[in-house]
């Protein structure tokens, strides 16, 4: 649910990666961080356990600039992999605007692929959310590696409804941000419709 | 639409500073914020410029989601309550009618009897404010600002 300040002059919007654990939505907050100018970007904050895998989620605030006067917003969250956290990841589905799936491209993994979408599917639809009407884009990560899927194959299993995917490599940046743009652009191309 | 878009105005924002100002006062408060469920900062008063408030609000928001999902698990509708005793610092949180969270940061100049007391209070005003807020942005003709944009305007954004 994006929320429109005119007192502020501000448009927030919120976005989250979805996947199966160590996909690497963790590994894109921290890239697009790194990379972000420090006045765009608020402080990125990490719920992770000890051993750094994510226990509630990662938050990173970002400004992206002004469209007709209005500063656009945007709140990255990711949610927790790991099968079992998946009470937690209903929560930070509450109000989303726009949905990013990252992809393990390694064939092993495949599986798990598999039921995080569904996953995602099914605990948008609790809450009353398609996730064939929300904006949503698809990144096969892990690119870079050697015993990964092909993009014919990924696409056939996870992206029956063509909308737009990206192959990247979060560890070094390729295709992360080309993932964030395009979900930004179909996030503000929803509101001009007026987010019905 | 599950989530209708949440909307500030000028009018309804100024009556909710009101409030959150005269909470700071009244309950000796060294921050008073008002966050919507989602995470997003409405208001904020004290010495707030001194708080990450981008940071707070979404941890709170993590924290009453959080909370909401215990409470489904033991049947409640909600733990619309919460305290958080630290050594300089306190928290009060309070859930106002079903969308916001109202938040008290205070210290040893108050106590948490006169914070709840003054939150109750304020968080009635503040239930009525964001109702009737909730009845103007439901009203017809209240066209989004983004209604005009173009593809332009968006792909401006991402000119780097």
């Amino acid at each position: 649910m994006s929320f429109i300040n005119y007192m502020a002059r501000e448009i927030n919007c919120k976005l989250v990666y979805y996947g199966p654990g160590l996909c690497g939505k963790t590994t894109n907050l921290q890239y697009i961080y790194e990379r972000t100018n420090p006045e765009a970007k608020g402080k990125m904050i990490s719920l992770a356990t000890e051993t750094e895998r994510t226990l509630f989620f990662d938050f990173l605030p970002l400004s992206l600039g002004e469209i007709r006067g209005f500063k656009t917003r945007f709140h990255l969250y990711t949610v927790p992999g790991q099968v079992f956290y998946d009470a937690s990841r209903k929560l930070i589905l509450k109000g989303v605007d726009g949905v990013i799936f990252v992809a393990d491209s390694q064939i092993e993994r495949t599986e798990a692929n598999l039921e995080s979408v569904e996953n995602l599917r099914g605990n948008l639809a609790e809450q009353g959310y398609s996730l064939d009407k929300l904006p949503y884009v698809i990144q096969y990560n892990k690119r870079d590696l050697p015993n990964v899927a092909s993009v014919e194959e990924l696409r056939q299993m996870l992206n029956p409804t063509n909308q737009p995917d990206f192959e990247a490599v979060a560890r070094t940046g390729v295709g992360v941000f080309d993932t964030l743009k395009a979900v930004a652009k179909l996030v503000l191309t929803e509101l001009r419709k007026g987010g019905t | 639409m599950v989530n209708p878009q949440m909307v500030m105005y000028e009018e309804e924002f100024n009556q909710i500073q009101t409030v959150v100002d005269r909470l700071v006062r009244d309950a000796n408060a060294k921050v008073v914020a008002i966050v919507d469920k989602n995470g997003q900062l409405i208001a904020g008063g004290g010495d707030i410029d001194n708080v990450d408030t981008t940071s707070l609000a979404s941890l709170l928001a993590g924290n009453v989601a959080a909370t909401g999902g215990m409470a489904k698990l033991l049947k409640e509708n909600e733990f619309a309550t919460q305290f958080h005793e630290g050594e300089k610092a306190n928290i009060y949180i309070q859930l106002v009618g079903r969308q916001v969270i109202v938040v008290v940061i205070f210290d040893a100049r108050s106590s948490l009897g006169l914070v709840r007391l003054r939150v109750k209070k304020g968080g009635d005003e503040l239930n009525n404010i964001f109702e009737a807020l909730s009845k103007k942005v439901a009203q017809p003709g209240k066209d989004s600002p983004f209604a005009e944009i173009t593809d332009e305007d968006i792909d401006n954004l991402f000119n780097d």
